[in-house]
């Protein structure tokens, strides 16, 4: 069994590492043991700032701080980060493209028993949105931890979605190679194309394995930066495989599946069907039996999977 | 209040407070900490003020709650169970895949409960609109919330103050449940929401001010909220987080965990000292 690791821990880490960097200041939202920005507050305390619990004036008080010259890392639960605070992060922060990095936490309906009211499956049609906003929802902590040294090196808005959960480690810190906007190939195959990220690339992965067993050799690709989203990878992939299936832990409107079809659609169009919650509300539960309830399982990727291959020509 | 009356309130805040606890074990997670704080006031509530019928739960004329700090759900919960709008078994399903009752309150789900919260500082302001709405339609119900002290934090909650002060609504009273603790430590330390009792008179509102485990104060501040004109009332309620369970009183970490199983029978132990100290 590979190791587990919360994307939200990685994110501390990675905080508390980048921390030394004086530019970097970090506010929370009385959340700070959950987001893990706590990690970074034990190393530099005096850069760290308890906005209590006012998502809205947070957001807004980083875009202040960011026009002065600051690196700010924003963080609350992703619910109240993008649903409370969206027209805060779009007209203060997103318009006048100021330098802060949304660190949003608990996204998606693996928040678990906290029911629906916690569990945002709209965060990323939302943010992917607006103008000039950078979307990145990382599959795993050493990714993770990568895309908040990339948001760091990118100069404008950047939401990072991060998991309660602990997840599987897929990558190796050593070999992966990060960018922004570059999408990660983990398997090649000529059948099908499953696109993935967040705690869906897992899945994903283990689907790929059901089907190579059904002697259907599926392309894996990690679309981990939804925007800007690699065209190139996906294009290719449309016309090497022609077909596709999305997989993500969000609605399946304006998600990761709406937004390769928008790349598909326009540039070379083949079948695609997407995995992800079928538009209704989470509900409260243990994460695992949510993700079977939702859909949100290797089968659910397996059987959209033939869906697509009886559509393909 | 005569003691009889004292005696079966604090009978009723007992058992809220058993509920409460068997309801977050059974969750394996949720806020034990902030619901027992207001476990008296659920059972004032509940068995003094409100005009709630369990048989007609949506009845028009109803008096109305907000639970506008939504994460003290098993609060509420264990209220409507004693009252008796579901069974106190059903308790033992809270935060389980497919039960009515869930994380937070979900108003089309749970028999008896008026408004969905969980996102702080919205809630009160949905009691304002049920406050307004009364008014136009020249109802007598009143209109309850429960605030947290961390929760006056939320921008909404001072927006909401200034709309109930500004359309008069003296239909309406929420209490502050006082207990000095949000999750990331005490309330002055993380986001000093002080002088409270000062702003909430600025913002034109009357500011009363009792001991949130007192049925005879809370019962006067009552009377005197409804012999208040043109005004909406707030009670500060000063409150002991996790109170009645020794162990959880005063303690920010039992904010948002639930108790084990141990933990739990000396909670339940706890507690029913007290029912027999009543003579329950
Ligand atoms: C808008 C919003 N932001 C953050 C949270 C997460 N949260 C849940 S409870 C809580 C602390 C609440 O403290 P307080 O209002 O004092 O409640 P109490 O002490 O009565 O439990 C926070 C920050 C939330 N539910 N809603
Ligand atoms: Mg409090």
């Amino acid at each position: 069994m590979a190791e587990k690791i919360a994307t939200r821990v990685a994110y501390g880490n990675a905080l508390a590492e980048f921390g030394e960097d004086k530019n970097i200041v970090v506010l929370d939202a009385d959340l700070s043991k959950s987001t893990k920005t706590d990690t970074f507050k034990k190393k530099y305390p005096e850069r760290h700032f308890n906005m209590g619990i006012a998502e809205g004036n947070m957001m807004a008080v980083a875009a202040g701080m960011a026009s002065c010259g600051k690196t700010v890392f924003a963080s609350t639960f992703a619910m109240f980060a993008a649903g409370r605070a969206f027209e805060q992060i779009r007209n203060s922060i997103c318009y006048p493209n100021l330098n802060v990095k949304i660190g949003a936490t608990h996204a998606g309906i693996t928040v678990g028993e906290d029911g629906a009211s916690h569990q945002p499956i709209e965060d990323i049609a939302l943010m992917r949105s607006i103008p000039n906003m950078v979307v990145i929802s990382p599959s795993d902590a050493v990714s993770a931890f990568e895309a908040v040294k990339a948001a760091i090196s990118h100069s404008g808005p950047v939401y990072i979605r991060l998991g309660r959960l602990d997840v599987p480690v897929i990558y190796n810190k050593e070999s992966l190679d990060f960018k922004l906007g570059k999408g990660i190939q983990l398997t090649d195959g000529r059948d099908v194309t499953i696109i993935a990220n967040g705690l869906m690339l897992p899945e994903a992965i283990k689907a790929q394995e059901i089907l190579k067993e059904q002697g259907i050799e599926a392309r894996l690709i990690d679309i981990h930066t939804i925007k800007p989203i690699d065209k190139d990878i996906i294009i290719k992939a449309a016309k090497e495989t022609g077909a596709i299936v999305t997989a993500e832990e969000h609605n399946i409107l304006g998600g990761l599946g709406s937004a390769v079809a928008e790349v598909v659609v326009q540039n070379s169009p083949v079948p695609i069907k997407m995995v992800g919650i079928e538009d209704k509300f989470g509900k409260s539960g243990k994460p695992a039996e949510l993700m079977v309830r939702y859909g949100l399982t290797p089968e659910n990727i397996v059987e959209k999977v033939m869906a697509v291959l009886a559509m393909k020509k | 209040m005569n003691n009889e009356k004292i005696r079966n309130l604090k009978t009723h805040a007992a058992n809220i407070r058993k509920g409460i606890i068997e309801g977050t074990y059974a969750a394996g997670s949720g806020h034990p900490g902030g619901s027992l704080s207001c476990a008296d006031i659920m059972a004032y509530l509940y068995f003094e003020a409100m005009n709630v019928d369990v048989a007609n739960p949506k009845m028009l004329e109803r008096d109305r709650f907000v639970m506008s700090k939504g994460h003290c759900a098993p609060a509420l919960y264990a209220a409507l169970a004693e009252k008796g709008f579901f069974p106190m078994e059903d308790l033992k399903t809270l935060r389980h895949i497919d039960s009515y009752l869930q994380g937070h309150p979900n108003m089309d789900t749970v028999p008896g409960c008026d408004m969905s919260t969980g996102s702080l500082g919205q809630g009160i302001s949905a009691a304002v609109g049920m406050a307004m709405a009364g008014k136009l339609d020249n109802m007598q119900y009143r209109v309850y919330a429960v605030l947290g002290d961390g929760e006056l934090e939320e921008g909404q909650v001072w927006e909401a103050a200034m709309s109930a002060a500004h359309y008069k609504l003296d239909n309406l009273l929420t209490f502050v449940d006082y207990n000095g603790l949000q999750i990331d430590g005490n309330i002055t330390e993380v986001m000093n929401p002080e002088p409270i009792a000062d702003k909430f008179k600025a913002f034109g509102w009357n500011v009363l001010a009792v001991n949130a485990h007192n049925f005879e104060e809370i019962d006067n501040a009552v009377t005197q909220a409804k012999q208040t004109n043109n005004k909406p009332t707030v009670i500060i309620a000063h409150s002991i987080k996790g109170k009645d369970v020794s162990f959880m009183e005063n303690e920010a970490s039992w904010h948002g965990s639930a108790p084990n199983k141990e933990q739990k029978e000396k909670a339940i132990a706890e507690l029913d000292a007290l029912l027999k100290e009543l003579g329950v």
